[in-house]
């Protein structure tokens, strides 16, 4: 009996040691950064709400790596090295997509081997140019130029822009404690656009605020928005 | 023991020499049904046709009550489940279905149902209508969810040659779905009881009720899918082009009529004293019910739901803690108009001073409006059970503060009055799970029968799902779209008038944000909220996202609603003054509410999981995800 008991538990180390060998490797340790640009320049979403898909093939069944972008525009992956299809979704963000060049189509290759960093190009409807944020007492106000970066037939409205504030760094209508809306048929001038609105008394007391700016561009659904500005108010 | 085997050798060595018939080893299998054992007697085909009718979908429902919390319809007193409250977005994924399997079964029974020869012939063409309807039911919960989905009409089978690309189907049309929807019922309704008594099976009347809703659905997607281009994919497999809503609509409005005209069926008004109580009885009154026209079934000691269990106002809760689970908002209540067919909110405050308006009774504030109101809601200062509830949020002192309790009943000490109960036993108390946390319980579906409240009885009221009011509403609505207002009206002002809304609406009264009102009202709790607010394309705007306040427009088809609102009575304090025990209201919302709810483009038509998506390499994903 002890012989046998001696037997099972040499037999168990045995598959221990071996099984470390079959299903143990490395973590994924390649990170893939990069953020949406145009011509150099971040283009800012709302958190969550813009996202891509990376494909790999040959392992079985296809599923997406959804990748997330946050409010500058930014995103970040940990991955396996490999080639990638690197896809952003029909209808998401507040921009259109550029063929690429190698594809000819709006699939962009992805080649990782250790980190890598990668922004990509797209064409946002508009840019929101040049803002600047004050504060005076409780009233916060912004001016900004609104620049119409799509002018072919492939061009679309402004449906309105809005001013948020925010206690917190995530800033848009989620989140916001006070929004001002301008239409987009009742701004004058693209070049000088101004926003205000009165912050309502924070509970608990905060003597600071975020603010930024975002402008919906009729029938896109995510919107694109200023820097994030951390305001001061006495 | 040789002896024994020596034994076993030469009776096994006799047996063998035996010559046995030949059906020795053939058993009967005494633990399964064979095919054609069911399929030569209708009570084992009808048990077959249980099952599928059993596993009919519904988003909410009353085993699934939970979800009626998710909009802006009720709050869900129970920690675990305010974060139906908390969540900033609404899951791609969330809503969403794919069950061919059950569609598999369906077809798999027409299939056999065709073949069997020993049936009936009546019996046989009536079960295969039945499940003809249940196959148009489920691709019209599909498509309502999903869009265009593959069109399986048979049963599909593999020949293991490693190569499974002729089982792959694209998405059909979401028009073509609909279509399939209609056509299918029509080839039912020959073969369906035209019998009002039947409530739990299909018949001629729900088949109809049904192609009315499907006809209604996809017109007004047809219809309102413009103002929402980017909702759509190539090939129309998620959109309908705006061409097709007139006939749509034209196909809803004649299945109404001719239900309507058939006058098998008719509004409920057995009690027409109390317009109230008629209207809830509507859904607890299962004897001769001229009114339910399809409902999923209970019985007492077979099969029951825990809604009234869980649902129950907590002073009169027969099962210890368990009740008070739904508490209708109210963003609902004060929807609810006013008997002289204006909107309003209910008058808290006085509009000149700014004061607090003082009530004798609780119940003066709801007076003067809607019936379906005290019917759909319990209201403070009513009874559930024949018994007084218990709503009251605290007494207000001269000061104006308050003093209120954090547990149910509790007493406190008031200025020159020590120990006495300082807030109701029904709540509302914020934060307190299991008793109203809005100031309303609801009363649509409660079942007032004694024991129903208990968790070992459980309740037996039924599930509706489709009715005749209903039915006029689909009349009016189509009717209004096709720019017949005279007789939207004609129809819709009988369903007012049994909610006590004597002056009837005329012709030119009747636009859109009237019908999505009254749909609102007369079907709450009814499982319609979320798709009509999909197929009006409302939903991304009345669930902006935006933390806006309660609106002042409650008729307004697109005010948002983002966040629950409550209404919480509370006594004067004030011995001396006139106003002492009178009672005043305030507008509250409950704190476990923090985020607003957002409905995004991309939640018009749910995510088909990624796993469907691999399998099938010819689908495509609904858009904006």
């Amino acid at each position: 009996m002890r012989k046998k008991s001696g037997y099972i538990t040499g037999l168990c180390f045995l598959l221990l040691i071996g099984a470390c060998k079959k299903d143990n490797y490395d973590p994924p340790g390649s990170k893939f950064t990069g953020a949406l640009v145009y011509k150099g320049d971040s283009v800012r979403v709302s958190y969550g709400d813009v996202t891509f898909q990376l494909w790999q093939s040959g392992w079985g069944k296809l599923t997406p790596i959804n990748v997330n972008v946050a409010q500058d525009g930014s995103f970040s992956a940990l991955l396996f090295d490999g080639d990638y299809k690197l896809i952003i979704p029909q209808g998401q963000g507040p921009f259109l997509q550029e063929l690429n060049p190698d594809t000819h189509s709006d699939t962009i290759p992805v080649h990782l081997s250790g980190n890598q960093r990668m922004d990509i190009e797209v064409l946002p409807y508009y840019m929101i140019r040049d803002p600047s944020f004050t504060a005076a007492g409780s009233k916060v106000t912004a001016v900004f130029k609104i620049e119409k970066t799509v002018t072919d037939n492939r061009a679309k409205d402004v449906e309105y822009a809005e001013l948020y504030v925010s206690k917190t760094q995530f800033v848009d209508t989620r989140t916001s404690i006070a929004t001002a809306r301008v239409g987009g048929g009742d701004i004058a001038d693209m070049d000088h656009v101004s926003l205000n609105v009165d912050v309502p008394a924070r509970t608990p007391a905060q003597s600071y605020v975020f603010a930024r700016v975002g402008l919906k561009i009729a029938g896109v659904e995510d919107m694109i928005f200023t820097p994030v500005t951390r305001i001061s108010l006495e | 023991m040789k002896k024994l085997c020596l034994i076993l050798l030469v009776v096994t060595a006799a047996l063998g020499c035996n010559k046995m018939q030949d059906d020795w080893l053939d058993k009967k299998p005494t633990d399964v049904l064979l095919n054609d054992q069911v399929w030569s007697d209708p009570k084992l085909v009808f048990s077959v046709l249980a099952d599928l009718y059993d596993r009919i979908p519904d988003y909410q429902q009353l085993e699934q009550f939970a979800n009626f919390a998710d909009f802006d319809e009720a709050f869900a007193s129970s920690y675990g489940d305010y974060h139906r409250h908390q969540n900033q977005t609404y899951d791609y994924t969330s809503g969403n279905y794919w069950d061919y399997g059950y569609i598999r079964d369906i077809n798999l029974f027409i299939q056999k149902c065709r073949l069997a020869d020993k049936l009936d012939s009546t019996d046989r063409n009536r079960f295969l209508a039945e499940a003809q309807f249940l196959r148009a039911n489920v691709y019209f919960e599909l498509v309502k969810r999903m869009g265009g989905v593959p069109l399986i009409l048979d049963t599909m089978h593999y020949n293991y040659s490693g190569d499974p690309t002729y089982l792959q189907h694209p998405r059909n049309k979401e028009s073509e779905i609909y279509d399939f929807v209609i056509s299918e019922l029509d080839s039912t309704l020959n073969f369906l009881p035209k019998d009002a008594g039947t409530k739990s099976r299909a018949t001629w009347g729900a088949a109809l009720a049904m192609k009315s809703r499907a006809a209604l659905y996809a017109g007004s997607i047809a219809r309102y899918g413009a103002t929402t281009p980017t909702v759509s994919l190539p090939g129309d497999v998620v959109g309908i082009p705006a061409g097709k809503a007139e006939s749509y609509y034209r196909i809803a409005l004649d299945a109404a009529q001719e239900l309507i005209n058939s006058h098998i069926y008719s509004l409920y008004l057995k009690n027409p004293d109390d317009l109230q109580k008629n209207f809830s009885q509507l859904f607890t009154d299962k004897s001769g019910n001229p009114e339910v026209i399809f409902a999923k079934d209970y019985l007492i000691r077979s099969r029951t739901t825990q809604f009234t269990v869980q649902n129950q106002p907590h002073s009169i809760t027969e099962e210890g803690s368990w009740s008070g689970f739904l508490n209708p908002s109210l963003n609902l209540a004060q929807s609810f108009e006013k008997l002289d067919n204006t909107f309003a909110p209910f008058a808290v405050k006085d509009p000149a001073t700014g004061d607090d308006i003082p009530y004798d009774d609780p119940q003066d504030i709801f007076s003067g409006r809607d019936a379906r109101l005290g019917g759909t809601v319990i209201l403070p200062g009513t009874q559930f059970r024949d018994q007084n509830l218990d709503i009251w949020a605290g007494y207000v002192l001269a000061n104006g503060s308050i003093v209120t309790g954090s547990t149910f009943g509790q007493k406190k000490d008031l200025p020159g009055k020590p120990n006495v109960q300082v807030v109701g036993f029904d709540g509302p108390i914020d934060q307190l799970e299991h008793g109203t946390q809005t100031g309303f319980y609801i009363r649509k579906f409660l079942d007032p029968s004694t024991g129903a409240g208990q968790i070992g009885t459980g309740s037996e009221v039924w599930w509706v799902r489709y009715r005749y009011g209903e039915v006029l509403l689909n009349a009016a609505e189509a009717a209004f779209e096709l720019g017949q207002k005279d007789q939207a009206a004609v129809y819709m002002n009988q369903v007012r008038a049994r909610a006590g809304l004597n002056v009837p609406l005329k012709a030119a009264d009747i636009t859109f944000d009237r019908v999505v009102h009254e749909r609102k009202v007369e079907l709450a709790f009814e499982g319609h909220e979320l798709y009509d607010m999909k197929r009006w394309r409302l939903a991304h705007k009345v669930w902006n996202g935006a933390s806006s306040d309660l609106t002042t427009l409650p008729g307004k088809a697109d005010a948002p609603s983002t966040r629950i609102f409550g209404l919480w009575p509370y006594k004067i304090y004030d011995p001396g003054h006139p106003d002492n025990g009178k009672w005043v209201f305030k507008k509250v919302m409950p704190s476990a509410v923090t985020n607003a709810h957002r409905f995004r483009l991309g939640n018009y038509y749910s995510r088909i999981p990624d796993d469907v998506m691999g399998n099938n390499p010819k689908l495509i994903q609904n858009p904006n995800q």
